[in-house]
């Protein structure tokens, strides 16, 4: 535990994370940090393995090897085991042996306070955008069966409605606050899922690709944006995106992915300059 | 905005009160044994299973075909419960009179119903929670039969008669004499009232992400396997009780009664009154039982125009034309009567929402 005392302002560590679905390595090796009050992006080129690291996080995926710390407390231990200690095809694979497999599904990781959205938007499609971040609210719910179906949570069902409305206000999207989720424009729905997201009260938000689809200057008011609840409700945050101006803009820091391994860390100033990634990805991609 | 919820609300309680007024008064005006009083009496209870189905099925998104096993459950604790001792001897004939040498009350009876459908959901719920989809749907038909054939088991005959028949408990007419209906509908009232405080709660939300995105549901921090545990368990909480109620209505009871055709049948109205609409199963229970006891009887009579024989129209008939219903129902009408609205939330501003849920 002597690292721990080393690392005060981390959030979020990784280390030595290693995917391996069957005989493809997804992530080889990835080691990376995530400080308090920072804005870091993970970029790379299409099937870099980014979305994979974002699910080891998230509990949505058991990363073969390698280890997850979140405000020094480890939220996923392991080694290869069973018949993958046979296949495994990644490094540092005895590095963990000793070490006891700490696994968490993903809906206790959201509530240890990691916040994620998704490549692919998944709001809730039958329900309005108000609903959708009020389920949000479910989580941090002191009522049990009872007490909520007998409307016993009177007080609390209010605070949890006030506080959607508060989110969608800050999103910008109390004018759309009854229309079905779907039905809002792209950017709005992307807009959403990052409000039903913080109702889950993070301290860490993890972004999938936010300004997919977004417009030059969507991208731009989605920026500010970012930046603008990162302050108010004293995030980290940390952001798979493929937009370099984004990026280049708001991030303190870059982690570099290709074909799943990292191949540079640094500021923005610094990853523009580095030639391996110019060469392996922006070099290639449409900036 | 406040102020426009009470006044459905209230609205709502006196449309209520006024179709419970108007079921008292056809009761006691045509009697107990006319056509309406039993199509109501029967609709009510289907209504209720029904409307447990929905709460799975419609509303959290497990696709589950146990509801006939859980309505057996109900029915079969609350006549074991209830049959007057003076007649369990000539009730458990082939056991000496049965091991179950106590009564209780009525209402009691009927809560015992629930309890332990719900009890047994939480244990089938362990291992077939896990399933998804078809998966799910097979293994809980599976479990239905299971119960089915383990009640007609020789050596828990002491307990459940075995294959015979229990009869002489209290029914809707012994136990409730010229007030079955409103009987019948305030129990269910009862239960369904307490079903849409339920869905209208933060769990019932949870319920309606889970459906919407099991993914995206747990990102939110919900406990997928819990919330549909509770969900499971709720729902044949219910579907026991409407058991018993059923068991009441009908007087006898052979668990050969609640086979998979039972639980389709309940299916069927789900999915007639719309998936994720409480209205709309109640509707169409009503409407189904009206059809398919009633209405629509005269389907399997044969008939003589002069000397002329109504080609089709034999025995067995009425199933042909509700095959039809469905396959118009699903192919042209997959939202059902009311999709995924309430009757007191149309008029709203909410537009109807995209259907097709369930791929």
């Amino acid at each position: 535990m002597s690292e721990q005392k080393n690392h005060d302002t981390s959030v979020l560590r990784l280390r030595d994370i290693t995917m391996q679905f069957g005989g493809v390595v997804a992530i080889n090796n990835l080691s990376l940090e995530v400080n308090q009050g920072e804005i870091v992006a993970l970029i790379g080129p299409n099937g870099a393995g980014k979305t994979t690291a974002f699910n080891c996080i998230t509990g949505v995926y058991e990363p073969t090897n390698g280890e997850v710390y979140f405000h020094g407390k480890p939220i996923a231990v392991n080694h290869p085991q069973g018949k993958m200690a046979k296949q495994y095809a990644g490094i540092n694979g005895d590095a963990y042996r000793g070490k006891k497999p700490v696994v968490y599904s993903p809906d206790k990781i959201t509530k240890m306070g990691i916040a994620r959205t998704f490549q692919n938007i998944r709001l809730f499609k039958s329900q309005t955008a108000f609903e959708n971040v009020l389920i949000g609210t479910h989580l941090r719910r002191t009522s049990n069966l009872f007490t909520a179906a007998f409307r016993l949570n009177a007080k609390e069902e209010k605070a949890m409605r006030e506080k959607a409305a508060a989110l969608l206000e800050i999103v910008g999207l109390s004018g759309e606050a009854d229309e079905l989720a779907v039905s809002l424009p792209y950017g709005k729905q992307r807009r959403l899922e990052i409000a039903r997201a913080l109702a889950t009260e993070p301290s860490l938000l993890l972004l999938d690709e936010p300004a997919a689809g977004m417009n030059p200057q969507e991208t731009d008011e989605l920026g500010e944006f970012i930046v603008d609840i990162k302050n108010r409700f004293n995030l980290t945050v940390f952001m798979i995106e493929h937009h370099m101006n984004l990026v280049m803009d708001i991030s303190d820091r870059i982690y570099v992915l290709d074909f799943g391994k990292q191949i540079a860390e640094g500021t923005p100033e610094e990853i523009q300059k580095n030639p391996d990634v110019i060469a392996a990805y922006l070099g290639v991609e449409e900036e | 905005m406040k102020k426009k919820g009470n006044l459905r609300l209230i609205l709502s309680l006196a449309v209520v009160a006024l179709l419970y007024g108007a079921a008292v008064l056809v009761e006691h005006t045509s009697g107990s044994k006319s056509m309406v009083v039993t199509v109501l009496q029967k609709g009510a209870v289907y209504a209720l299973i029904a409307v447990s189905m929905n709460l799975l099925n419609g509303f959290t998104g497990l696709f589950s075909l146990g509801q006939a096993g859980f309505m057996l459950i109900g029915a079969y604790s609350y006549a074991i419960l209830t049959i007057p001792m003076a007649k369990r001897a000539a009730v458990y004939q082939y056991y000496d009179g049965g091991i179950v040498q106590f009564t209780i009350g009525l209402l009691p009876a009927l809560l015992v119903a629930g309890v332990m459908a719900a009890l047994f959901a939480a244990l089938i719920g362990m291992p077939v929670l896990r399933l998804k989809g078809d998966y799910l749907a097979i293994a809980t038909l599976g479990f239905a039969e299971i119960i089915r054939a383990f009640v007609q088991w020789d050596a828990i005959g002491p307990l459940t008669n075995g294959s015979n028949l229990l009869k002489t408990y209290p029914t809707l007419k012994t136990a409730m004499p010229g007030n079955t209906l409103l009987f019948t509908f305030l129990v269910v009232g009862v239960c369904i009232g307490l079903i849409l405080l339920l869905i209208n709660s933060t769990y019932g939300r949870a319920f309606k992400a889970i459906r919407d995105d099991e993914i995206a549901a747990e990102a939110m921090g919900i406990n997928l396997f819990r919330h549909k545990q509770m969900a499971f368990v709720i729902s044949s909480f219910f579907a026991g009780i409407g058991g018993a109620l059923l068991a009441m209505y009908q007087g006898s009871l052979q668990a050969n009664g609640f086979k998979s055709a039972m639980t389709y049948e309940i299916l069927l109205i789900v999915v007639i009154g719309g998936m994720g609409s409480v209205s709309g199963s109640i509707l169409a229970s009503f409407l189904f039982i009206a059809c398919s006891e009633w209405w629509l009887r005269f389907l399997d009579a044969e008939t003589m125009i002069g000397n002329f024989q109504v080609p089709l129209l034999a025995p067995g008939f009425r199933m042909v034309a509700f095959s039809i219903v469905i396959m118009v129902v699903v192919l042209f009408f997959r939202k059902g009567i009311m999709g995924d609205r309430e009757l007191w939330e149309l008029g709203s501003r909410r537009q109807a929402k995209g259907g097709g849920r369930n791929k």
